[in-house]
């Protein structure tokens, strides 16, 4: 049945411990497929998670993170629609 | 299976690790949820995009972000509260292929800085500047800025800023805006994804024109600091949103990046010989001067003092002039009041045989008082075995000191006998030369005809020189 449903568009991977749980990408993403654990990290924060299923790949996580490397977003590779950074500037 | 690739990760223009303590090398220093940490990723995401990571001068300032460079794998300079402009225009000036950017908080660049970035704006220098905007002072604790909104309340306005008592939230992209050089001014913020989209669009448009050699550029980034404002992050990131872009309206204040003309390249320096040349220094070229001997060491420490209008300075000026002429290595530093012509001067003078650590002589081994003030203001500092020369009969008994030689003359009187009281200086430099034997009379000749250009006076001094060598073979007393 997983089969028949479409790719997702994207993914990102959170570096838990990196994240700080500011919950600024929480906030930001529109499709709402992020949110903070109930776990805590090393550092004592509530880091981010991403359950795995329903990212389109945006990038508006990645940009009002405020840490470096805390999310990686990737985005499926369409062959018209490559992954040029630009493309999803323009998209928002 | 799908095939997905990075879209966005960290860019190569951070380090890899922090380095600044052993522990948590993979983080910032900053608060959660804290505008900085956004703003880095903005600059780096340029630098790694316009490719020119290498090139990056990074000034940071003083303020949470002053470990920016700890971060950033640019080259990097760490500057004094509010002077990242300055050193930005040093480093632009003395590197001009490099990419430099200021990176300052609102209180390193609106309220200590101010002067700094008003004249970097104003000479457009051909920089970036990035211009945080959180409305406090957030390293120190929350002190009220020159951005804080009226009203808000901080550590330094307890009870709300007031305009009556602090004036109104400056608004610095406008103030710039009313200047004449500046390329490119925008304000942006950090208040939502779509506010943050549109801040990377101008950070790297800032960053773009110096790389296309245009002027100066500056963007302001209204910027939460969740910790200070006590807000949590998403709560901190609507006040920017709703609160501060309301006080500070969003846009471009200023954008002449399509007809502003590339800037010169500025012209090389002159060669270090030419210096003299083109100061109009003197160095006695042209001249049949012996340069004295560098060996035995001689260090002479003069402090000249007087009233204004006594020749003090110019005085001085002779002595340096014919130590340059002399070979030797000369200071001249003139210190007088704000009266200039009735009030007390004295000016410093050094000449040497080594290298000057200081032009400042706080402890003579020559006094030369003009007057009875500048010797009471001075006896007491001239060096064991020095030398005072008094312009008078006889020193008060109150000055006197055993340690040092004395020539008190009295050298107005002797100049009127010349031709005119003026020249007194003179008079008292001849005796001095007599006494001390500090520099040839061809020299000092020398430097005569190099300071003063009437003839009638060149004249007098000649024979106001001789008149003060003359007294001097005469009259000096010595102390026991
Ligand atoms: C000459 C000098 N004066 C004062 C200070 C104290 N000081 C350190 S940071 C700071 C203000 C920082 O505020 P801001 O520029 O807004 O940066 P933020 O910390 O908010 O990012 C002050 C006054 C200092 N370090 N040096
Ligand atoms: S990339 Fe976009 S959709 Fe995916 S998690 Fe981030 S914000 Fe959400
Ligand atoms: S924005 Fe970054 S630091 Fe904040 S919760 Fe998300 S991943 Fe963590
Ligand atoms: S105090 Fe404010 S400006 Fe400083 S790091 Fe924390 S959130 Fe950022």
């Amino acid at each position: 049945m997983l089969e028949d449903r479409k790719p997702d568009r994207g993914f990102v991977e959170i570096d838990g411990e990196e994240c700080k749980g500011c919950g600024l990408c929480v906030e930001a993403c529109v499709p709402r497929v992020l949110r903070l654990a109930e776990s805590l990290n090393r550092y004592g924060y509530h880091p981010a998670v991403y359950d795995g299923h329903g990212c389109n790949g945006c990038g508006l996580c990645f940009f009002v993170c405020p840490e470096p490397g805390a999310i990686r977003v990737f985005k499926l590779a369409a062959p018209e629609r490559g992954a040029r950074p630009e493309a999803a500037l323009a998209a928002v | 299976m799908p095939e997905y690739q990075v879209l966005h990760e960290k860019a190569r223009s951070f380090y890899p690790r922090y380095t600044r303590k052993a522990e948590a090398q993979h983080q910032t220093h900053y608060c959660p949820g804290c505008g900085h940490g956004v703003t880095h990723k903005l600059i780096a995401r340029a630098i790694d995009e316009l490719g020119i990571q290498d090139r990056v001068v990074l000034i940071s300032p003083v303020g949470c972000s002053v470990f920016a460079y700890y971060y950033l794998d640019v080259g990097n300079v760490q500057v004094a509260h509010g002077r990242a402009p300055a050193a930005a225009t040093a480093v632009k000036r003395s590197r001009p292929d490099s990419i430099v950017i200021s990176y300052q908080g609102d209180g390193d660049l609106a309220a200590i800085g101010s002067a700094e970035i008003l004249h970097a704006a104003n000479r457009g220098e051909p920089v970036t500047v990035f211009f945080i905007n959180n409305a406090i002072y957030g390293m120190t604790g929350g002190q009220m800025a020159p951005t804080t909104l009226i009203g808000q309340k901080s550590t330094t306005s307890p009870f709300g800023r007031s305009i009556w008592n602090e004036g109104y939230p400056l608004h610095v992209c406008e103030v710039l805006a009313a200047l004449e050089a500046p390329v490119y001014l925008e304000r942006v913020a950090l208040g939502n994804s779509k506010q943050v989209m549109a801040a990377a669009k101008a950070v790297r448009r800032a960053i773009e024109n110096q790389v296309r050699g245009l002027g100066f550029s500056l963007v302001e980034i209204l910027s939460p600091c969740p910790t200070i404002w006590k807000k949590n992050p998403v709560e901190a990131q609507r006040w920017v949103r709703e609160e501060m872009a309301k006080v500070y309206p969003l846009g471009v204040f200023r954008d002449r990046t399509k007809e502003a003309e590339p800037r010169p390249a500025p012209a090389p320096p002159p060669a270090l010989g030419d210096l003299p040349r083109i100061l109009e220094i003197g160095d006695g070229a042209g001249e049949a001067l012996p340069p004295l001997p560098k060996d035995p060491f001689a260090d002479h420490r003069i402090k000249i003092a007087g009233f204004g209008g006594q020749g003090v300075l110019m005085l001085g000026e002779v002595l340096a002039e014919a130590g340059l002429a002399a070979g030797l290595e000369v200071s001249w530093l003139p210190s007088y009041g704000p009266e200039m012509r009735s009030g007390t001067s004295n000016c410093h003078v050094r000449l040497s045989t080594r290298a000057i650590d200081s032009p400042l002589v706080a402890h003579p081994t020559l006094l030369l008082a003009l007057n009875e003030p500048s010797l009471r203001k001075f006896s007491a500092t001239v060096e064991p075995g020095g030398w005072i020369l008094y312009n008078g009969d006889q020193l008060p008994a109150d000055c006197a000191r055993q340690d040092v030689h004395v020539a008190a003359i009295p050298f107005t009187r002797l100049a009127d006998r010349v031709g005119d009281a003026r020249a007194g200086n003179m008079v008292m430099l001849g005796a001095l030369l007599e006494i001390t034997g500090l520099l040839p009379e061809a020299h000092i000749d020398y430097a005569l005809r190099r300071k003063v250009k009437s003839e009638r006076w060149l004249e007098l001094d000649r024979r106001a020189l001789a008149a003060g060598r003359e007294a001097a073979r005469q009259g000096v007393t010595h102390a026991s």
